[in-house]
Protein backbone atom coordinates (compact mmCIF):
# COMPACT_ATOMS: atom_id res chain seq x y z
CA UNK A 1 0.00 0.00 0.00
CA UNK A 2 1.21 3.44 -0.93
CA UNK A 3 0.07 6.26 1.38
CA UNK A 4 0.42 9.97 0.74
CA UNK A 5 -0.25 12.64 3.37
CA UNK A 6 -0.62 16.34 2.57
CA UNK A 7 0.40 18.16 5.75
CA UNK A 8 2.97 17.49 8.45
CA UNK A 9 1.23 18.64 11.62
CA UNK A 10 -1.00 16.98 14.24
CA UNK A 11 -3.48 15.33 11.90
CA UNK A 12 -0.69 14.09 9.62
CA UNK A 13 1.33 12.66 12.52
CA UNK A 14 -1.81 11.03 13.92
CA UNK A 15 -2.30 9.41 10.52
CA UNK A 16 1.24 8.01 10.44
CA UNK A 17 0.80 6.57 13.92
CA UNK A 18 -2.61 5.16 12.92
CA UNK A 19 -1.28 3.54 9.74
CA UNK A 20 1.64 1.96 11.59
CA UNK A 21 -0.70 0.31 14.09
CA UNK A 22 -2.01 -1.78 11.21
CA UNK A 23 0.51 -1.71 8.39
CA UNK A 24 4.18 -1.70 9.32
CA UNK A 25 5.57 -1.96 5.81
CA UNK A 26 3.48 0.20 3.45
CA UNK A 27 5.18 3.22 1.88
CA UNK A 28 4.25 6.51 3.58
CA UNK A 29 5.05 9.86 1.99
CA UNK A 30 4.55 13.11 3.93
CA UNK A 31 4.32 16.32 1.95
CA UNK A 32 4.29 19.82 3.42
CA UNK A 33 4.86 23.31 2.16
CA UNK A 34 6.48 24.25 5.47
CA UNK A 35 10.21 23.50 5.54
CA UNK A 36 10.38 22.12 9.11
CA UNK A 37 10.47 18.79 10.86
CA UNK A 38 6.99 18.33 12.39
CA UNK A 39 6.53 20.98 15.06
CA UNK A 40 3.76 21.85 17.46
CA UNK A 41 1.80 24.81 16.14
CA UNK A 42 0.43 25.88 19.56
CA UNK A 43 3.99 26.14 20.86
CA UNK A 44 4.88 29.11 18.65
CA UNK A 45 3.75 31.61 21.30
CA UNK A 46 5.76 29.76 23.97
CA UNK A 47 8.73 29.78 21.61
CA UNK A 48 8.38 33.54 21.01
CA UNK A 49 8.19 34.03 24.76
CA UNK A 50 11.41 32.06 25.16
CA UNK A 51 9.72 29.30 27.20
CA UNK A 52 10.33 26.67 24.53
CA UNK A 53 13.74 26.42 22.88
CA UNK A 54 14.32 25.84 19.16
CA UNK A 55 15.17 22.22 19.80
CA UNK A 56 12.00 21.65 21.86
CA UNK A 57 9.34 22.93 19.48
CA UNK A 58 9.18 19.64 17.58
CA UNK A 59 5.95 17.64 17.87
CA UNK A 60 7.68 14.27 17.54
CA UNK A 61 11.35 13.37 18.11
CA UNK A 62 13.99 13.76 15.43
CA UNK A 63 13.99 10.06 14.54
CA UNK A 64 10.20 9.95 14.04
CA UNK A 65 10.25 9.70 10.24
CA UNK A 66 13.02 7.10 10.19
CA UNK A 67 11.40 5.02 12.90
CA UNK A 68 8.09 5.07 11.07
CA UNK A 69 9.74 4.58 7.72
CA UNK A 70 8.34 7.76 6.14
CA UNK A 71 9.54 9.49 3.04
CA UNK A 72 9.31 13.24 3.70
CA UNK A 73 9.07 16.03 1.15
CA UNK A 74 9.28 19.45 2.81
CA UNK A 75 8.93 22.97 1.48
CA UNK A 76 6.78 21.93 -1.47
CA UNK A 77 3.14 22.70 -2.05
CA UNK A 78 0.58 20.34 -3.52
CA UNK A 79 -1.42 22.22 -6.12
CA UNK A 80 -3.74 19.61 -7.57
CA UNK A 81 -5.24 16.22 -6.89
CA UNK A 82 -5.96 14.00 -9.88
CA UNK A 83 -8.50 11.57 -8.44
CA UNK A 84 -8.75 9.29 -11.42
CA UNK A 85 -5.00 8.92 -11.91
CA UNK A 86 -4.57 8.86 -8.10
CA UNK A 87 -1.85 11.44 -8.23
CA UNK A 88 -1.01 14.64 -6.43
CA UNK A 89 0.71 17.33 -8.48
CA UNK A 90 3.25 19.59 -6.78
CA UNK A 91 3.97 23.20 -7.62
CA UNK A 92 7.15 22.21 -9.45
CA UNK A 93 5.07 20.07 -11.78
CA UNK A 94 6.16 16.71 -10.38
CA UNK A 95 3.54 14.11 -9.49
CA UNK A 96 3.29 11.67 -6.59
CA UNK A 97 1.00 8.70 -6.89
CA UNK A 98 -0.98 7.16 -4.05
CA UNK A 99 -3.30 4.31 -3.19
CA UNK A 100 -4.71 6.18 -0.19
CA UNK A 101 -4.42 9.93 0.31
CA UNK A 102 -4.92 11.98 3.47
CA UNK A 103 -5.60 15.69 3.21
CA UNK A 104 -4.41 17.21 6.49
CA UNK A 105 -3.93 20.70 5.12
CA UNK A 106 -5.13 22.53 8.24
CA UNK A 107 -6.15 26.14 8.17
CA UNK A 108 -4.71 29.52 7.36
CA UNK A 109 -5.21 32.96 8.84
CA UNK A 110 -8.05 35.04 7.52
CA UNK A 111 -7.08 38.64 6.76
CA UNK A 112 -10.11 40.80 5.99
CA UNK A 113 -9.68 43.69 3.60
CA UNK A 114 -8.83 46.80 5.63
CA UNK A 115 -8.28 50.26 4.29
CA UNK A 116 -4.62 51.20 4.06
CA UNK A 117 -3.35 47.81 5.22
CA UNK A 118 -0.90 47.81 2.30
CA UNK A 119 0.84 50.80 3.89
CA UNK A 120 1.76 48.83 7.02
CA UNK A 121 5.24 47.37 6.64
CA UNK A 122 5.46 45.36 9.86
CA UNK A 123 2.32 43.26 9.69
CA UNK A 124 2.09 39.61 10.63
CA UNK A 125 -0.30 36.76 11.15
CA UNK A 126 0.33 34.22 13.90
CA UNK A 127 -0.12 30.64 12.73
CA UNK A 128 3.28 29.32 11.75
CA UNK A 129 6.77 28.96 13.12
CA UNK A 130 7.88 31.39 10.40
CA UNK A 131 5.34 33.96 11.64
CA UNK A 132 6.72 33.76 15.17
CA UNK A 133 10.27 34.01 13.79
CA UNK A 134 9.35 37.08 11.76
CA UNK A 135 7.81 38.79 14.81
CA UNK A 136 10.84 37.95 16.96
CA UNK A 137 13.09 39.52 14.34
CA UNK A 138 11.47 42.95 14.66
CA UNK A 139 10.29 42.87 18.30
CA UNK A 140 12.10 45.32 20.59
CA UNK A 141 11.50 46.45 24.18
CA UNK A 142 10.22 49.79 22.88
CA UNK A 143 7.88 48.20 20.29
CA UNK A 144 4.22 49.11 20.37
CA UNK A 145 2.24 46.05 19.38
CA UNK A 146 -1.29 46.24 18.01
CA UNK A 147 -3.22 42.99 17.82
CA UNK A 148 -6.44 42.73 15.83
CA UNK A 149 -8.51 39.93 17.32
CA UNK A 150 -9.14 39.04 20.98
CA UNK A 151 -9.54 35.33 20.32
CA UNK A 152 -7.27 32.46 21.37
CA UNK A 153 -4.58 33.16 18.79
CA UNK A 154 -4.55 36.95 19.26
CA UNK A 155 -4.22 36.64 23.03
CA UNK A 156 -1.57 33.92 22.75
CA UNK A 157 0.35 36.32 20.49
CA UNK A 158 0.00 38.98 23.21
CA UNK A 159 1.46 36.59 25.76
CA UNK A 160 4.20 35.70 23.28
CA UNK A 161 5.46 39.27 22.92
CA UNK A 162 4.91 40.29 26.55
CA UNK A 163 8.37 39.33 27.84
CA UNK A 164 9.91 41.82 25.43
CA UNK A 165 7.32 44.60 25.40
CA UNK A 166 4.33 45.32 27.58
CA UNK A 167 3.01 47.93 25.21
CA UNK A 168 0.20 45.82 23.78
CA UNK A 169 -3.24 46.88 22.58
CA UNK A 170 -5.85 44.40 21.42
CA UNK A 171 -8.76 45.55 19.26
CA UNK A 172 -11.83 43.45 18.58
CA UNK A 173 -15.16 43.99 16.94
CA UNK A 174 -16.86 41.87 19.58
CA UNK A 175 -17.76 43.47 22.88
CA UNK A 176 -15.81 40.88 24.87
CA UNK A 177 -12.70 38.74 24.64
CA UNK A 178 -12.55 35.00 23.82
CA UNK A 179 -16.22 34.89 22.78
CA UNK A 180 -15.80 31.48 21.14
CA UNK A 181 -14.98 29.73 24.42
CA UNK A 182 -16.26 31.92 27.27
CA UNK A 183 -19.55 33.42 28.42
CA UNK A 184 -19.63 37.13 29.21
CA UNK A 185 -18.86 36.65 32.90
CA UNK A 186 -15.86 34.51 32.02
CA UNK A 187 -14.69 37.00 29.41
CA UNK A 188 -14.70 39.81 31.91
CA UNK A 189 -12.73 37.78 34.50
CA UNK A 190 -10.04 36.95 31.97
CA UNK A 191 -10.00 40.46 30.53
CA UNK A 192 -9.46 41.93 34.01
CA UNK A 193 -6.62 39.50 34.59
CA UNK A 194 -4.94 40.51 31.34
CA UNK A 195 -5.49 44.18 32.12
CA UNK A 196 -3.76 43.85 35.48
CA UNK A 197 -0.76 42.61 33.49
CA UNK A 198 -0.90 45.78 31.41
CA UNK A 199 -2.55 44.54 28.22
CA UNK A 200 -5.00 47.17 26.88
CA UNK A 201 -8.25 46.36 25.13
CA UNK A 202 -10.40 48.36 22.74
CA UNK A 203 -13.53 46.29 22.22
CA UNK A 204 -16.67 46.87 20.23
CA UNK A 205 -14.63 48.73 17.67
CA UNK A 206 -12.85 48.12 14.38
CA UNK A 207 -10.10 49.63 12.32
CA UNK A 208 -11.38 52.09 9.76
CA UNK A 209 -8.03 52.73 8.15
CA UNK A 210 -4.30 52.28 8.55
CA UNK A 211 -1.29 54.36 7.79
CA UNK A 212 2.16 52.82 8.17
CA UNK A 213 2.18 53.23 11.97
CA UNK A 214 -1.32 54.23 12.99
CA UNK A 215 -4.74 52.69 13.06
CA UNK A 216 -7.81 54.91 13.01
CA UNK A 217 -10.77 53.18 14.59
CA UNK A 218 -14.44 53.61 13.68
CA UNK A 219 -14.99 54.90 17.22
CA UNK A 220 -12.60 57.74 16.49
CA UNK A 221 -9.54 56.77 18.50
CA UNK A 222 -6.13 56.67 16.85
CA UNK A 223 -3.66 53.98 17.91
CA UNK A 224 0.07 54.19 17.21
CA UNK A 225 1.91 50.95 16.65
CA UNK A 226 5.15 49.52 15.29
CA UNK A 227 4.07 45.93 14.90
CA UNK A 228 0.64 44.80 13.73
CA UNK A 229 -0.53 41.24 14.35
CA UNK A 230 -3.72 40.18 12.60
CA UNK A 231 -5.54 37.32 14.31
CA UNK A 232 -9.19 37.69 13.43
CA UNK A 233 -9.82 34.09 12.51
CA UNK A 234 -8.79 31.09 10.47
CA UNK A 235 -10.12 29.52 7.29
CA UNK A 236 -9.82 25.85 6.44
CA UNK A 237 -7.56 24.94 3.52
CA UNK A 238 -10.16 23.21 1.38
CA UNK A 239 -9.32 24.49 -2.11
CA UNK A 240 -7.23 21.53 -3.22
CA UNK A 241 -10.07 19.22 -2.22
CA UNK A 242 -12.86 21.31 -3.69
CA UNK A 243 -11.11 21.77 -7.01
CA UNK A 244 -10.78 18.03 -7.60
CA UNK A 245 -14.48 17.52 -6.96
CA UNK A 246 -14.51 16.22 -3.40
CA UNK A 247 -17.49 17.39 -1.39
CA UNK A 248 -16.70 20.52 0.57
CA UNK A 249 -18.97 22.72 2.62
CA UNK A 250 -17.24 25.16 4.97
CA UNK A 251 -14.72 22.40 5.64
CA UNK A 252 -14.03 19.16 3.80
CA UNK A 253 -16.91 16.76 4.41
CA UNK A 254 -15.94 13.44 5.97
CA UNK A 255 -17.78 10.47 7.40
CA UNK A 256 -17.16 8.85 10.83
CA UNK A 257 -14.11 7.12 9.43
CA UNK A 258 -12.67 10.40 8.07
CA UNK A 259 -13.29 9.34 4.48
CA UNK A 260 -14.24 12.05 2.00
CA UNK A 261 -16.66 11.59 -0.88
CA UNK A 262 -13.83 9.84 -2.77
CA UNK A 263 -13.17 6.34 -1.49
CA UNK A 264 -9.39 6.65 -1.65
CA UNK A 265 -9.17 10.09 -0.11
CA UNK A 266 -9.41 10.85 3.60
CA UNK A 267 -9.24 14.16 5.40
CA UNK A 268 -8.58 15.12 9.02
CA UNK A 269 -8.02 18.07 11.32
CA UNK A 270 -8.63 21.78 10.87
CA UNK A 271 -9.53 21.46 7.17
CA UNK A 272 -12.58 19.28 7.88
CA UNK A 273 -16.03 19.56 9.38
CA UNK A 274 -16.64 17.33 12.39
CA UNK A 275 -19.87 16.22 13.97
CA UNK A 276 -20.21 18.09 17.28
CA UNK A 277 -22.21 15.63 19.40
CA UNK A 278 -23.35 18.32 21.83
CA UNK A 279 -25.40 20.01 19.11
CA UNK A 280 -25.60 17.31 16.44
CA UNK A 281 -24.28 19.76 13.86
CA UNK A 282 -21.26 19.76 11.56
CA UNK A 283 -18.63 22.22 12.70
CA UNK A 284 -15.06 23.12 12.08
CA UNK A 285 -13.34 22.16 15.32
CA UNK A 286 -9.93 23.73 14.95
CA UNK A 287 -8.33 22.00 17.92
CA UNK A 288 -5.22 19.97 18.19
CA UNK A 289 -6.72 16.94 20.01
CA UNK A 290 -9.42 16.69 17.36
CA UNK A 291 -6.83 16.88 14.58
CA UNK A 292 -4.74 14.09 16.11
CA UNK A 293 -7.71 11.85 16.86
CA UNK A 294 -9.15 12.25 13.36
CA UNK A 295 -5.75 11.76 11.76
CA UNK A 296 -5.18 8.59 13.72
CA UNK A 297 -8.63 7.22 12.85
CA UNK A 298 -8.04 8.08 9.18
CA UNK A 299 -4.70 6.26 9.23
CA UNK A 300 -6.17 3.13 10.77
CA UNK A 301 -8.97 3.10 8.18
CA UNK A 302 -6.63 3.83 5.27
CA UNK A 303 -4.58 0.82 6.31
CA UNK A 304 -7.62 -1.43 6.31
CA UNK A 305 -8.50 -1.29 9.99
CA UNK A 306 -11.69 0.11 11.43
CA UNK A 307 -11.98 3.17 13.61
CA UNK A 308 -14.42 6.05 14.06
CA UNK A 309 -13.09 9.40 15.19
CA UNK A 310 -16.25 9.64 17.30
CA UNK A 311 -17.50 11.86 20.10
CA UNK A 312 -15.98 15.12 18.91
CA UNK A 313 -16.87 18.24 20.86
CA UNK A 314 -15.53 21.76 21.00
CA UNK A 315 -13.07 21.83 23.91
CA UNK A 316 -10.18 23.96 24.97
CA UNK A 317 -7.57 24.30 27.66
CA UNK A 318 -5.67 27.52 27.66
CA UNK A 319 -3.95 29.84 30.07
CA UNK A 320 -2.81 33.44 30.05
CA UNK A 321 -0.22 34.75 32.49
CA UNK A 322 -0.86 31.92 34.93
CA UNK A 323 -4.67 31.99 34.79
CA UNK A 324 -5.94 28.65 33.48
CA UNK A 325 -9.27 28.00 31.86
CA UNK A 326 -10.84 24.83 30.53
CA UNK A 327 -14.03 24.82 28.52
CA UNK A 328 -16.02 22.24 26.58
CA UNK A 329 -19.26 21.66 24.75
CA UNK A 330 -22.05 24.16 24.17
CA UNK A 331 -23.57 26.65 26.54
CA UNK A 332 -27.28 26.62 25.82
CA UNK A 333 -29.41 25.19 28.58
CA UNK A 334 -29.95 25.26 32.31
CA UNK A 335 -26.90 26.55 34.15
CA UNK A 336 -25.26 25.99 37.51
CA UNK A 337 -22.73 28.61 38.48
CA UNK A 338 -20.15 28.58 41.25
CA UNK A 339 -18.16 31.73 41.78
CA UNK A 340 -15.57 32.35 44.45
CA UNK A 341 -12.42 34.44 44.62
CA UNK A 342 -10.31 31.91 42.81
CA UNK A 343 -12.82 29.96 40.81
CA UNK A 344 -15.50 30.56 38.20
CA UNK A 345 -17.42 27.52 37.08
CA UNK A 346 -20.48 27.17 34.94
CA UNK A 347 -22.11 23.86 34.09
CA UNK A 348 -24.74 23.69 31.37
CA UNK A 349 -27.41 20.98 31.22
CA UNK A 350 -29.94 20.23 28.52
CA UNK A 351 -32.15 17.24 27.75
CA UNK A 352 -30.90 15.48 30.88
CA UNK A 353 -27.27 15.69 29.77
CA UNK A 354 -24.29 17.76 30.74
CA UNK A 355 -23.71 19.73 27.54
CA UNK A 356 -20.91 22.07 28.42
CA UNK A 357 -18.78 23.70 31.08
CA UNK A 358 -16.56 26.67 31.68
CA UNK A 359 -13.92 26.53 34.42
CA UNK A 360 -11.59 29.40 35.16
CA UNK A 361 -8.92 29.34 37.86
CA UNK A 362 -9.64 26.05 39.60
CA UNK A 363 -9.64 23.54 36.75
CA UNK A 364 -8.36 20.33 38.31
CA UNK A 365 -9.83 17.06 37.08
CA UNK A 366 -11.95 18.85 34.45
CA UNK A 367 -11.58 15.85 32.15
CA UNK A 368 -14.14 13.97 34.23
CA UNK A 369 -16.71 16.54 33.06
CA UNK A 370 -15.41 16.24 29.49
CA UNK A 371 -15.95 12.49 29.61
CA UNK A 372 -19.55 12.93 30.82
CA UNK A 373 -20.24 15.18 27.83
CA UNK A 374 -18.42 13.01 25.30
CA UNK A 375 -19.95 9.77 26.52
CA UNK A 376 -23.35 11.44 26.95
CA UNK A 377 -23.77 9.98 30.44
CA UNK A 378 -27.28 10.89 31.64
CA UNK A 379 -27.30 13.34 34.54
CA UNK A 380 -29.83 11.06 36.23
CA UNK A 381 -27.23 8.30 36.52
CA UNK A 382 -24.76 10.35 38.55
CA UNK A 383 -24.95 12.07 41.94
CA UNK A 384 -25.90 15.59 40.87
CA UNK A 385 -24.77 17.27 44.06
CA UNK A 386 -21.31 15.78 43.64
CA UNK A 387 -21.23 16.60 39.96
CA UNK A 388 -22.01 20.23 40.60
CA UNK A 389 -19.56 20.59 43.48
CA UNK A 390 -16.46 19.31 41.66
CA UNK A 391 -15.32 16.70 39.14
CA UNK A 392 -14.87 13.39 40.96
CA UNK A 393 -15.20 9.68 40.27
CA UNK A 394 -17.37 9.38 43.39
CA UNK A 395 -20.34 10.82 41.50
CA UNK A 396 -20.64 7.72 39.32
CA UNK A 397 -22.38 4.56 40.36
CA UNK A 398 -20.29 1.78 41.81
CA UNK A 399 -20.39 -0.24 38.60
CA UNK A 400 -18.65 2.44 36.50
CA UNK A 401 -16.02 2.78 39.19
CA UNK A 402 -15.54 -0.99 39.33
CA UNK A 403 -15.10 -1.06 35.59
CA UNK A 404 -12.88 1.98 35.23
CA UNK A 405 -10.80 1.79 38.40
CA UNK A 406 -11.20 -1.83 39.44
CA UNK A 407 -10.66 -3.39 36.02
CA UNK A 408 -13.80 -5.48 36.50
CA UNK A 409 -15.93 -6.05 33.44
CA UNK A 410 -19.42 -5.56 34.80
CA UNK A 411 -21.17 -5.40 31.44
CA UNK A 412 -24.18 -3.14 31.33
CA UNK B 1 -0.21 -5.44 31.06
CA UNK B 2 -0.06 -4.92 34.81
CA UNK B 3 -1.98 -1.96 36.16
CA UNK B 4 -2.93 -0.64 39.58
CA UNK B 5 -6.47 -1.70 40.46
CA UNK B 6 -8.63 -0.47 43.26
CA UNK B 7 -10.70 -2.45 45.71
CA UNK B 8 -12.80 0.33 47.15
CA UNK B 9 -14.36 -1.86 49.84
CA UNK B 10 -10.96 -2.25 51.45
CA UNK B 11 -9.73 1.33 51.23
CA UNK B 12 -9.45 2.95 54.66
CA UNK B 13 -8.91 6.43 53.25
CA UNK B 14 -5.64 6.61 55.20
CA UNK B 15 -3.80 8.51 52.43
CA UNK B 16 -0.62 6.45 52.92
CA UNK B 17 -0.46 5.79 49.17
CA UNK B 18 -0.32 9.53 48.57
CA UNK B 19 2.64 9.83 50.95
CA UNK B 20 4.48 6.91 49.36
CA UNK B 21 3.83 8.38 45.92
CA UNK B 22 5.18 11.79 46.94
CA UNK B 23 8.23 10.19 48.49
CA UNK B 24 8.91 8.01 45.46
CA UNK B 25 8.71 11.03 43.17
CA UNK B 26 10.63 13.42 45.43
CA UNK B 27 14.02 12.13 44.40
CA UNK B 28 14.95 12.15 48.09
CA UNK B 29 16.48 9.19 49.87
CA UNK B 30 14.72 9.55 53.18
CA UNK B 31 11.14 10.29 53.99
CA UNK B 32 11.80 12.98 56.58
CA UNK B 33 13.72 15.05 54.03
CA UNK B 34 11.02 14.48 51.45
CA UNK B 35 8.32 15.94 53.68
CA UNK B 36 10.29 18.71 55.34
CA UNK B 37 10.39 22.18 53.87
CA UNK B 38 7.75 23.77 51.72
CA UNK B 39 8.58 22.14 48.40
CA UNK B 40 6.65 18.95 48.94
CA UNK B 41 6.20 16.69 45.96
CA UNK B 42 2.58 16.48 44.82
CA UNK B 43 1.31 12.89 44.80
CA UNK B 44 0.18 11.42 41.49
CA UNK B 45 -2.51 9.44 43.25
CA UNK B 46 -5.61 11.01 44.77
CA UNK B 47 -7.88 9.62 47.45
CA UNK B 48 -11.56 10.34 47.06
CA UNK B 49 -13.42 10.16 50.34
CA UNK B 50 -17.13 9.58 50.73
CA UNK B 51 -19.45 8.94 53.64
CA UNK B 52 -18.81 5.22 53.72
CA UNK B 53 -16.55 4.64 50.76
CA UNK B 54 -13.01 5.70 49.87
CA UNK B 55 -10.84 4.89 46.94
CA UNK B 56 -7.62 5.82 45.23
CA UNK B 57 -7.51 7.20 41.71
CA UNK B 58 -4.44 7.30 39.54
CA UNK B 59 -3.63 6.98 35.86
CA UNK B 60 -5.30 3.98 34.24
CA UNK B 61 -2.68 3.78 31.49
CA UNK B 62 -5.52 3.68 29.00
CA UNK B 63 -5.30 1.71 25.79
CA UNK B 64 -6.64 4.84 24.09
CA UNK B 65 -4.85 7.50 26.12
CA UNK B 66 -6.74 10.71 25.37
CA UNK B 67 -4.15 12.69 27.33
CA UNK B 68 -1.34 11.64 25.00
CA UNK B 69 -3.41 11.97 21.84
CA UNK B 70 -4.29 15.53 22.72
CA UNK B 71 -0.99 16.73 24.16
CA UNK B 72 -0.08 19.87 22.24
CA UNK B 73 3.64 19.40 22.79
CA UNK B 74 4.05 15.69 22.24
CA UNK B 75 5.21 15.49 25.86
CA UNK B 76 3.06 12.47 26.74
CA UNK B 77 4.10 9.20 25.17
CA UNK B 78 3.33 5.52 25.52
CA UNK B 79 6.14 3.01 26.07
CA UNK B 80 5.19 -0.63 26.58
CA UNK B 81 1.71 0.48 27.55
CA UNK B 82 2.92 2.93 30.20
CA UNK B 83 1.94 6.54 29.60
CA UNK B 84 4.70 8.86 30.74
CA UNK B 85 5.41 12.56 30.64
CA UNK B 86 8.59 14.25 29.52
CA UNK B 87 8.56 17.21 31.91
CA UNK B 88 11.17 19.01 29.88
CA UNK B 89 8.66 19.33 27.05
CA UNK B 90 5.44 20.05 28.96
CA UNK B 91 4.34 23.69 28.70
CA UNK B 92 1.55 23.42 31.27
CA UNK B 93 -1.30 24.10 28.85
CA UNK B 94 -3.58 21.64 30.71
CA UNK B 95 -5.02 20.10 27.53
CA UNK B 96 -4.36 16.72 29.16
CA UNK B 97 -6.34 17.82 32.23
CA UNK B 98 -9.19 18.64 29.85
CA UNK B 99 -8.85 15.23 28.17
CA UNK B 100 -8.29 12.66 30.94
CA UNK B 101 -11.64 10.98 31.72
CA UNK B 102 -10.58 10.03 35.25
CA UNK B 103 -8.99 13.25 36.40
CA UNK B 104 -5.58 11.62 36.75
CA UNK B 105 -3.37 14.44 35.55
CA UNK B 106 -2.20 16.28 38.60
CA UNK B 107 -1.69 20.03 38.72
CA UNK B 108 -0.03 22.09 41.40
CA UNK B 109 1.79 25.42 41.66
CA UNK B 110 4.47 24.23 39.26
CA UNK B 111 4.40 24.89 35.53
CA UNK B 112 4.40 21.28 34.40
CA UNK B 113 1.72 18.69 35.11
CA UNK B 114 2.38 15.36 36.76
CA UNK B 115 1.10 11.86 36.32
CA UNK B 116 1.66 8.33 37.54
CA UNK B 117 4.26 6.34 35.60
CA UNK B 118 3.72 3.12 37.60
CA UNK B 119 7.15 3.80 39.12
CA UNK B 120 8.52 2.58 35.79
CA UNK B 121 11.99 3.91 36.50
CA UNK B 122 12.15 2.07 39.81
CA UNK B 123 12.12 -1.64 40.51
CA UNK B 124 9.28 -3.79 41.74
CA UNK B 125 5.72 -2.79 42.46
CA UNK B 126 4.62 0.86 42.38
CA UNK B 127 5.33 2.62 45.69
CA UNK B 128 1.63 3.25 46.42
CA UNK B 129 0.82 -0.45 46.17
CA UNK B 130 3.79 -1.43 48.33
CA UNK B 131 2.73 1.08 50.94
CA UNK B 132 -0.98 0.30 51.13
CA UNK B 133 -1.58 -1.44 54.50
CA UNK B 134 -4.83 -3.07 53.42
CA UNK B 135 -4.21 -4.26 49.84
CA UNK B 136 -6.91 -1.85 48.66
CA UNK B 137 -4.76 -1.17 45.62
CA UNK B 138 -3.04 -4.00 43.83
CA UNK B 139 -0.69 -4.27 40.87
CA UNK B 140 -2.01 -7.01 38.61
CA UNK B 141 -2.76 -8.21 35.13
CA UNK B 142 -6.54 -8.02 34.56
CA UNK B 143 -8.65 -8.01 31.37
C1 LIG C 1 -0.89 30.27 18.00
C2 LIG C 1 -1.79 29.06 18.05
C3 LIG C 1 -2.08 28.48 19.27
C4 LIG C 1 -2.89 27.35 19.32
N1 LIG C 1 -3.14 26.80 20.54
C5 LIG C 1 -3.90 25.70 20.63
C6 LIG C 1 -4.15 25.08 21.90
O1 LIG C 1 -3.66 25.53 22.93
N2 LIG C 1 -4.91 23.98 21.93
C7 LIG C 1 -5.46 23.45 20.79
O2 LIG C 1 -6.16 22.45 20.88
N3 LIG C 1 -5.25 23.99 19.59
C8 LIG C 1 -4.49 25.11 19.48
N4 LIG C 1 -4.27 25.67 18.24
C9 LIG C 1 -4.88 25.03 17.07
C10 LIG C 1 -4.02 23.87 16.56
O3 LIG C 1 -2.73 24.34 16.29
C11 LIG C 1 -4.63 23.25 15.33
O4 LIG C 1 -5.92 22.77 15.64
C12 LIG C 1 -3.80 22.08 14.79
O5 LIG C 1 -2.51 22.51 14.47
C13 LIG C 1 -4.47 21.48 13.57
O6 LIG C 1 -3.64 20.51 13.00
P1 LIG C 1 -3.79 20.07 11.49
O7 LIG C 1 -2.83 18.95 11.31
O8 LIG C 1 -5.21 19.85 11.16
O9 LIG C 1 -3.37 21.32 10.61
P2 LIG C 1 -2.16 22.37 10.65
O10 LIG C 1 -1.47 22.36 11.96
O11 LIG C 1 -2.73 23.66 10.18
O12 LIG C 1 -1.16 21.80 9.55
C14 LIG C 1 -1.45 21.74 8.20
C15 LIG C 1 -0.15 21.72 7.42
O13 LIG C 1 -0.40 21.44 6.05
C16 LIG C 1 0.35 22.32 5.23
N5 LIG C 1 -0.34 22.46 3.95
C17 LIG C 1 -1.54 23.03 3.72
N6 LIG C 1 -1.86 22.97 2.41
C18 LIG C 1 -0.84 22.37 1.79
C19 LIG C 1 -0.57 22.02 0.45
N7 LIG C 1 -1.44 22.30 -0.53
N8 LIG C 1 0.60 21.41 0.15
C20 LIG C 1 1.49 21.13 1.13
N9 LIG C 1 1.28 21.41 2.42
C21 LIG C 1 0.14 22.03 2.76
C22 LIG C 1 0.35 23.60 6.04
O14 LIG C 1 1.39 24.47 5.66
C23 LIG C 1 0.57 23.05 7.44
O15 LIG C 1 1.92 22.84 7.70
C24 LIG C 1 -3.45 26.80 18.14
C25 LIG C 1 -3.15 27.39 16.92
C26 LIG C 1 -2.34 28.50 16.85
C27 LIG C 1 -2.01 29.10 15.53
S1 LIG D 1 -3.70 10.26 32.32
FE1 LIG D 1 -5.87 9.76 32.06
S2 LIG D 1 -6.19 9.59 29.84
FE2 LIG D 1 -3.99 9.49 30.20
S3 LIG D 1 -3.58 7.29 30.27
FE3 LIG D 1 -3.88 8.02 32.39
S4 LIG D 1 -6.05 7.68 32.84
FE4 LIG D 1 -5.79 7.52 30.60
S1 LIG E 1 0.00 20.28 30.13
FE1 LIG E 1 1.93 19.42 29.36
S2 LIG E 1 1.56 17.21 29.14
FE2 LIG E 1 -0.44 18.23 29.33
S3 LIG E 1 -1.12 18.56 27.22
FE3 LIG E 1 -0.07 20.46 27.87
S4 LIG E 1 2.06 20.16 27.24
FE4 LIG E 1 1.09 18.14 27.16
Amino acid sequence: MNYLIIGNSSAAIGCVEGIRKIDTTGQITILSDEPYHTYSRPLISYWLEGKVADEKIYYRPEDFYTKNNCNVILGKKAVKIDKSAREVILEDGSAISYDKLLIAAGSRPFVPPMDGLQLVTQKYTFMKYDDAKAVKEVLKPESKVLIIGAGLIGLKAAEGVYKVTKNITVVDLADRILPSILDSEGSSIVQKHLETKGVRFTLNDRVKSFTENTAVLEGGSVLDFDILIIAVGVRPNTEIAGECGIEVSRGIIIDDTCRTSDENIYAAGDCTESLDITTGTQKILALLPNAYIQGEAAGINMAGGSKNYGNAIPMNAIGFFGLHMITAGTYEGETHVIKTDDEYKKLIFKDGLLKGYIMIGEVSRAGIYTSIIREQIPASSVDMEMLVSRPQMMMFGKSRRLEKLGGVNVGN
Amino acid sequence: MKRVYVNEDWCLGCHLCEYYCSFANSGKSDMVKAFNGDKKTTPRIVIEEGDDINFAVQCRHCEEPLCAKGCIAGALTVTNGIVTIDSSRCVGCYTCVLSCPYGCIVTDHEKVVKKCDLCASKSGEPACVKGCPNAAIVFEERG
